[in-house]
């Protein structure tokens, strides 16, 4: 198993890191047990991501992940940040090992998280939107695969 | 910037001793072994030589040492073999720990699908089995009890004469996996009662491929290899005469160091532990008194190992890992889930393993670059948050 550059260089030097203090949306996914969680923190101003910052627990390509979809999403009106798909964040990364294939469906669940959560702040239900939030691989029973 | 190596237990480097000593025989000394003209002889000779370094190392016969292509065919083939003349006899019963390394692990497993029963003992929070569990576990039916010498991941050492002993008395089988031990610790199949040893010569300074079984005479070990009369006939093929030859003279090093070593190597690790233990939310794995003299491993919560150790290289440190992501499975390390930790701190794993050329330099610079490095983990970490939250009863 081995990393491309690009991951490399997101996990040493990780581009929007921290927490946003005045998000006002912030979604979180993964859990501790599996050994990863993501945390998104966006500032939305008139549709658009103004701000990014991201916290993420988990393995380099985690990390990675997190830095670049931040990346991808900042200054993007929300109805695209919400076309981003994991697939694009693999491609940006110029790869990822297969087994670190789920660290990106961790970011784009995460980006969607928290815009389901700006949503909901707004007196809007965000389902119809942003649709389901995929979070059911992180059960009790079991982690990703 | 400085490198330093932290990673011995997963495999060393090829000291100069063994070097030398192997360099003639992939050179002039050329010949097959089994080839009657001279330069064949020496090659001969050179092995018999290296069977017998190997037999004073352990205290063994030197008709009783096996040359193998290391420590996962020397479990393979012990556990395989004695499985095989057990049936005979209706014996289909094996005894091993949770702790033991996948060689021997996925061979019982393979067994268990064979009809065969398998129990596995559990170990207590320092890693370590007791022997009255093993005894309780004893059966008539009993072909085999399989117990580490001392753990890879938590080095933890096991009671092994106390379980010869008690195997001895029961007329059962007993196989240690040495392969972590051999050359670091003392071992004595006499004394501590062991009827099969497996080892792995790049463990201590010699080459990758090599490896030992010891099997007590009088036990028939069916062959693993058919196809010609070399190591007795058992295990067919030509010999690895450089590879042998560096075994013997590595094994033979490093016994004649072995209090030497680990007296060096212990204070070392020691001085890890105690520099490493000021970091907050960290806990030792293992056991601090019975343990292998090069092993340190750690758990710091709110952070995930593969990215500790990523970060390490970044800085020059080759370590290791027992989480998730690096054991390349969805579970961490089942070593570190039978001393009983909660998958997220496994996750948080650190093994560092250090050997005789470890300087205290070495030792200092880690220490130096742990702290930040795990801070800066832990800065970007959701999961450390909610413990710093927690602690402050939120």
């Amino acid at each position: 198993m081995e990393y491309s550059q690009k991951v490399m260089e997101h996990f040493a030097a990780p581009h929007n890191v921290g927490v946003l203090e005045n998000a006002n949306g912030i979604g979180e996914i993964g859990n501790a047990k599996c050994g990863d969680i993501m945390k998104m923190y966006i500032r939305v101003e008139n549709d658009v991501i103004v701000d990014v910052k991201f916290k993420t627990y988990g393995c380099a390509s985690a990390i990675a992940t997190s830095s670049i979809a931040t990346d991808m999403i900042k200054g993007q009106p929300l109805s695209e940040a919400l076309k981003l798909t994991n697939k694009a964040v693999v491609e940006a990364l110029d790869g990822l090992p297969a087994v670190k294939i789920h660290c990106s469906v961790l970011a784009e669940q995460a980006i969607k998280a928290a815009i389901a959560d700006y949503y909901r702040r707004q007196g809007i239900d965000p389902t119809p939107i942003v649709g389901k939030i995929d979070d059911e691989h992180y059960t009790d029973e079991g982690c990703h695969l | 910037m400085r490198y330093v190596y932290a990673d011995n237990a997963a495999t060393t480097a090829v000291s100069k001793t063994a070097l030398d000593a192997m360099m003639p025989y992939l050179t002039e000394h050329c010949g097959n072994p089994s080839s009657l003209y001279s330069i064949g002889q020496t090659a001969h000779r050179a092995i018999e030589k290296a069977r017998q370094q190997v037999a004073a190392a352990i205290n063994a016969d030197k008709s009783e040492i096996y040359f193998t292509s290391g420590g996962s065919e020397s479990d393979n083939w012990v556990i395989r073999g004695c499985a095989e003349l057990g049936k005979k006899k209706g014996k289909c019963h094996i005894i091993t720990t949770k702790i033991e390394h996948h060689a021997v692990l996925h061979t019982t497993a393979k067994l268990e699908k064979e009809g065969f029963e398998v129990t596995y003992i559990g170990v207590n929070d320092k890693g370590i089995v007791d022997v009255n569990d093993i005894a309780a576990a004893i059966r008539e039916d009993t072909c085999l009890v399989t117990v580490m010498f001392a753990n890879n991941e938590i080095g933890s050492v096991q009671p092994i004469e106390e379980i010869g002993k008690l195997c001895r008395e029961k007329g059962v089988w007993f196989h240690t996996d040495a392969v972590q031990a051999a050359g670091h610790i003392a071992i004595d199949v006499k004394k501590q009662n062991i009827d099969f040893l497996s080892m792995s010569g790049h463990k201590f300074h010699a080459v990758k491929g090599t490896g030992v079984l010891y099997c007590k005479n009088g036990v028939k070990l069916p062959n693993l290899i058919e196809g010609g009369g070399q190591e007795s006939g058992k295990r067919a093929g030509t010999e690895n005469v450089p590879g042998i030859v560096a075994l013997g003279a590595a094994l033979e090093e490093a016994c004649a160091n072995i209090d030497k070593n680990a007296q060096k190597v212990s204070a070392l690790r020691d001085r890890l532990f105690e520099g490493a233990s000021k970091i907050s939310h960290s806990r030792i794995n293992g056991d601090t008194e019975k343990r292998l003299p090069g092993n340190f491993s750690m758990c710091f919560e709110g952070v995930e190992g593969e990215s500790l150790l990523l970060m390490l290289d970044a800085v020059g440190i080759s370590a290791s890992s027992g989480s998730a992501c690096t054991s390349g499975s969805l579970d961490p390390s089942h070593v570190l889930l039978a001393i009983g930790l909660k998958h997220e701190v496994a996750h948080g794993s650190l093994r560092l393993s250090i050997d005789e050329n470890t300087s205290g330099e070495d030792v200092e610079y880690i220490l130096e670059q742990l702290t930040p490095i795990i801070n800066r983990l832990r800065d970007m970490s959701p999961l450390w948050e909610r413990i710093i939250a927690e602690d402050k009863g939120e």
